[in-house]
């Protein structure tokens, strides 16, 4: 939720949309495709033939960066500038052929840390563009604390982030900050060591660029770098994050824009999916993460912040290898939402049997709700339970359920009726007992 | 503000959820407030004025607004707004809000509003001064003054959490959830609260903790505070700061939640928005080692929290809180089907609009039926001037011959050998747009052109538009020369008694160009009775939009209704007495014209 990465080729994209309302004195040729093999950006030469007369560059678009130090970019055959359609084709399938290895943290040229291994899917091409040094150029801008932040610089590149310091200049704004405050302030602190005829474009370019960060409701946004040729720019490369709570009012704005997993990432389970879309579509709120499957303590929890409690106190009492999921449902969900969030918890937890030997354990739990009415969502619960009992006797799962709010009473009743009546093994308590304490209770079992 | 509410907080809440306001008058009449906490309710959508909601055993009426800004015009004491629009629309409610002024503080209970509006709004309402308690937050509570909506659950819930009463900390969280928990602990651990705030759980929320404590820090009822916190952000150090330098001097207990966090990289979003590090110092173990080097309790995990609180409690060695007197809510209410507002008759006499019948019936009370009226269809007592305006209305208006229309089809239906009231009401069926509708017609087109600043070419030009007659205008035989004396007895009664006359004094321009065109296009006894009784209105300090609503409901009508009740009665038994046959209607007075129908 909120804060979501884009790719490089949508960031670039959406700015290109509306590239003349905010670089309306700079032109910008948008010459950028993104393909997952070679065959696909033999196709799309067709109708973009700048892929066929221009040297290119190629690289992966997938999240993350320090692509050059991994060795991920390719913008030469033989000399750099030499990179020719049917090459950038080969090199695509030969990357994305096999998995890759991307460390993520570099000391000077030597990689550090464990690299994350995944296979690449996606990458971006775009015309070789040759420029000098100082042509590149740094700009980027974030929330910090409250304010806005630009960060501008007349050094791009990845040694940016060695003496961030010294290179940056940073200017701080007030949410409330107008048009008029930011430009005056961007134009008196143009860092000095940007060449003098390019003090002015580069002020004038950074103003649009946090206009463009504002009104377009990015949460982090950095070009890096970008080479500036008189009045003719080129984004070489960009990071970007949007906010993505303001999607209903971006729909024309940002367009068809995707949130990836990250590289690395392991892709989303189609159960975690299936509670994406239903928490997209209610008022209610439904999370899932899996963290271990193969774990035998799954937890049914209502509320943001109990889910969290639950999940220390496991941590705390049995770590966190015994702990299979973290999810929470909240804000009234109605029984058929209930209902569909405890089936795929059950679907789950009762694939496989514990390979200890040992019995599953379902923590229904959940502080004392302050709208939500607990029979309501228990007998979405119980609806699943009638579906799911005979596999749940299987991997002999225990029950515990704690729960106080609207209507708790027949909500503890009901469950506790329900479970009996399908022979499954379950312990039901009130505020009375404490929110965590039947974790506890059931790890002493 | 030391104290976020006081038992005299009233609130305007934003959405009709009716839930939530009636857990809060719940809450209200358990802690026996006068007066409910939610004194009106903005419902765009809704054409009602009011909503009914249980106050203890009975109803009471809660009026419905379309916008804020006529919620607040009525109610301007209440400054509390608890903005309940959804993510979509709470950010425009709450900067009209901000606009508008007059609140002290500000609930937002959606999730999911776009943070670039969230910091927009938080910063304009620091600004103005006003406390933000949200986004995403069940919000906040003044034990036995004041509740927002849902917080603290139901009522049994609240009572036995001891949230019907002020205990003596001061509590924030993030979370609503464990808000009503932490509530139950303290009441098991310790004596309840003074005052607790669940800041919400997206990362960019109004008030944050500090902003509350800082309040808590003054009011003398919080004797120690309760913070839990969450894994991410770095609210918790403004927190540690304040303790350094010396602004909070009371005791703090504390908690962050999300200490699992750490065993997992940051693609886990544990919790709300707003919890997720970026970096070590946002970790809860990080954060928890911080507060308890500050001197802040901090237990060793959240299953130790309610020891620590209890330790704690007892160690301020505080008096015991006297439990105060507390009203009942019944469990089995009805609603009511029907509501009535201007008589009552539970009482040893009827009343109308407050009076007994017998204080205005008889003719030493020097009350007339223009009194009645101005009781049982306006509920307030009118000058003398004006009930005798009624009065004369309703005198001028009591019969104009057989031959009207309505009056001859009570004829006819007397004469069929139908009771009074039938023939009566099928008199009184007539009347509408073409028979005695002129009344309403005029008070409203004049009052129309009169508000709209229209010159009198401009009205005619209007009207014209509009593709109907002036209602009010013209007569059949009377002209400016041979005037209708009724007209004449109307204007100069309105002329020796009414304070002023603006509209009649505007239609009479009127009629002064319509006469130039036509002698008998004058202000006919219609019209002057429809612009006459707009302008006894104005002169009684009427709005003009309840006037508009006196037009609108046909109240103009009712006058006729009633004035002209009396002469259909009379023709009905004047058939009676004269007991005439069957009436049947003379073949050769129709033009008879029927073709055969053709085949389709």
């Amino acid at each position: 939720m909120a804060q979501k990465a884009i790719r490089e080729y949508d960031a670039k994209s959406i700015l290109a949309k509306h590239w003349d309302k905010y670089f309306p004195d700079f032109t910008y040729a948008y010459e950028t495709v993104m393909v997952q093999n070679g065959r696909e950006l033999t196709d799309v030469a067709e109708t973009k033939t700048w892929l066929k007369e221009k040297a290119l560059v190629a690289k992966p678009d997938m999240l993350f960066g320090k692509r050059g130090m991994n060795d991920l970019v390719l913008f030469k055959d033989t000399k750099p500038g030499d990179v020719s359609l049917a090459k950038a084709s080969s090199w695509i399938d030969e990357k994305s052929s096999s998995d890759q290895s991307v460390y993520f943290s570099f000391d000077g040229d030597k990689p550090t840390g464990e690299p994350s291994v995944d296979k690449l899917t996606h990458f971006i091409v775009e015309p070789f563009t040759p420029h000098t040094d100082s042509e590149e150029y740094y700009v980027s801008a974030t929330c910090v604390g409250d304010n806005d932040v630009i960060y501008m610089s007349a050094e791009g590149g990845i040694a940016i982030e060695e003496n961030w310091d010294e290179k940056v200049t940073e200017i701080p704004f007030a949410i409330t900050a107008t048009e008029e405050e930011i430009a005056q302030a961007i134009r008196a602190n143009v860092p000095k060591d940007v060449a003098e005829k390019d003090k002015a474009n580069f002020a004038e370019f950074c103003i649009g660029f946090f206009k463009a960060y504002r009104e377009l409701n990015f949460a982090y946004l950095e070009i890096n770098p970008f080479v500036m040729q008189g009045n003719k720019v080129e984004l070489l490369d960009m990071v970007a994050k949007l906010d993505d709570t303001a999607g209903f009012m971006m729909v024309e704005e940002w367009g068809d824009v995707a949130y990836p997993t990250a590289f690395g990432m392991e892709a989303k389970s189609p159960e975690v999916e299936a509670i994406e879309e239903a928490d997209a579509k209610t008022g209610a709120s439904l999370k899932l993460t899996l963290l271990k499957p193969e774990a035998r303590i799954w937890t049914m929890v209502a509320g943001g912040g109990a889910s969290v409690v639950y999940a220390d106190t496991i941590a705390d009492m049995a770590g966190i290898d015994d702990l299979a999921n973290y999810g929470e449902y909240s804000g009234g969900p109605t029984t058929g939402e209930t209902k569909f969030y405890a089936e795929t918890l059950l679907d789950l937890m009762t694939r496989e049997k514990d390979p200890q030997g040992r019995g599953k354990v379902m923590i229904i739990g959940g502080a004392i709700a302050n709208f939500t009415d607990v029979a309501k969502t228990f007998t979405g619960i119980i609806q699943a339970f009638e579906v799911y009992a005979d596999k749940m006797k299987e991997v002999d799962l225990k029950i515990y359920v704690r729960r106080g709010g609207p209507n708790y009473e027949k909500g503890l009743k009901d469950i506790k009726e329900a479970a009996d009546r399908l022979g499954l093994y379950i312990e039901v308590y009130g505020p009375e007992t404490h929110v965590t304490d039947i974790v506890r209770m059931a790890l002493e079992k | 503000m030391e104290q976020l509410y006081t038992k005299d907080t009233q609130a305007i809440f934003w959405n009709n959820n009716k839930t939530a306001i009636q857990r809060m008058l719940d809450y209200d009449y358990t802690i026996q407030r006068k007066t409910p906490s939610v004194a009106a309710i903005v419902a765009p959508t809704s054409n009602n004025k009011f909503d009914k909601f249980f106050f203890g055993p009975d109803e009471v009426m809660i009026p419905l607004f379309k916008t804020t800004a006529d919620a607040k015009e009525a109610q301007p004491q209440a400054d509390v707004l608890l903005n309940f629009a959804s993510f979509r629309t709470a950010y425009d409610v709450t900067m009209e809000a901000l606009e508008i002024g007059g609140f002290s503080s500000m609930m937002i209970t959606a999730e999911g509003i776009p943070e670039r509006l969230a910091r927009g709004m938080n910063q304009t309402a620091r600004e103005k001064n006003v406390t933000i308690i949200g986004p995403a937050t069940v919000g906040a509570i003044t034990p036995g003054a004041f509740k927002v909506a849902n917080i603290g659950g139901t009522i049994t819930n609240i009572v036995q959490s001891k949230l019907h009463r002020a205990g003596s900390c001061g509590l924030v969280t993030r979370s609503g959830g464990l808000f009503n928990e932490l509530s139950n602990i303290i009441s098991i651990n310790a004596d309840g609260i003074a005052e607790g705030v669940a800041i919400g759980g997206d990362r960019f929320v109004g008030s944050v903790f500090i902003d509350n404590m800082l309040r808590m820090e003054k009011n003398p009822a919080v004797k120690y505070m309760i913070l839990l916190g969450e894994v991410g952000g770095t609210e918790e150090y403004k927190v540690i700061e304040a303790i350094k330098s010396g602004a909070i001097t009371k005791p703090v207990i504390a908690w962050c939640i999300g200490t699992i966090a750490k065993y997992y990289d940051s693609g886990v979003q544990f919790g709300h928005a707003g919890a997720s590090a970026n970096g070590e110092m946002e970790t809860a173990d990080f954060k928890n080692a911080a507060m308890r080097e500050a001197g802040i309790h901090v237990p060793n995990s959240f299953n130790e929290l309610p020891a620590m609180i209890k330790e704690v409690f007892e160690g301020l060695n505080l008096a015991e809180i006297p439990e105060p007197a507390m009203s009942t809510v019944p469990a089995v209410r009805r609603s009511k089907e029907f509501i009535c507002t201007i008589s009552d008759d539970r009482g040893e006499e009827c009343t109308y609009a407050g009076f007994p019948i017998s204080s205005v019936a008889t003719p030493d009370t020097g009350k007339g039926i223009g009194d009645v009226i101005a009781l049982l269809w306006f509920k307030k007592q009118y000058p003398t001037w004006a009930t005798e305006f009624i009065e004369t209305v309703i005198k001028t208006v009591a019969d104009h011959g057989p031959a009207v229309s309505g009056a001859h089809n009570a004829k006819v239906t007397a004469r069929a050998g139908k009771s009074v009231v039938e023939s009566l009401v099928t008199g009184l069926l007539t009347i509408g747009p073409r028979f005695g509708g002129a009344i309403d017609g005029a008070a409203k087109y004049f009052k129309h052109a009169d508000d709209n600043n229209l010159d009198p070419k401009a009205f005619l030009k209007y009207m014209k538009g509009e593709g109907v007659p002036i209602p009010g205008i013209g007569h059949r035989i009377k002209s400016l020369k041979n005037p209708d004396l009724r007209v004449t007895g109307l204007m100069n009664f309105a002329e020796e008694h009414f304070p002023s006359t603006p509209l009649l004094d505007y239609a009479k321009t009127v009629e002064a160009l319509t006469t130039s065109k036509k002698e008998n296009l004058i202000l006919n006894v219609d019209g002057t009775i429809g612009i006459l009784m707009v302008d006894m209105w104005r002169a009684l300090g009427y709005e003009e939009a309840e006037i508009n609503e006196f037009i609108e409901s046909g109240t103009l009508n009712a006058f006729f209704i009633v004035g002209r009740s009396i002469g259909f009665i009379g023709h009905v038994l004047d058939e009676k007495r004269l007991a005439m046959p069957m009436y049947r209607h003379p073949m050769d007075d129709i033009l008879y014209d029927v073709q055969e129908a053709e085949e389709l």
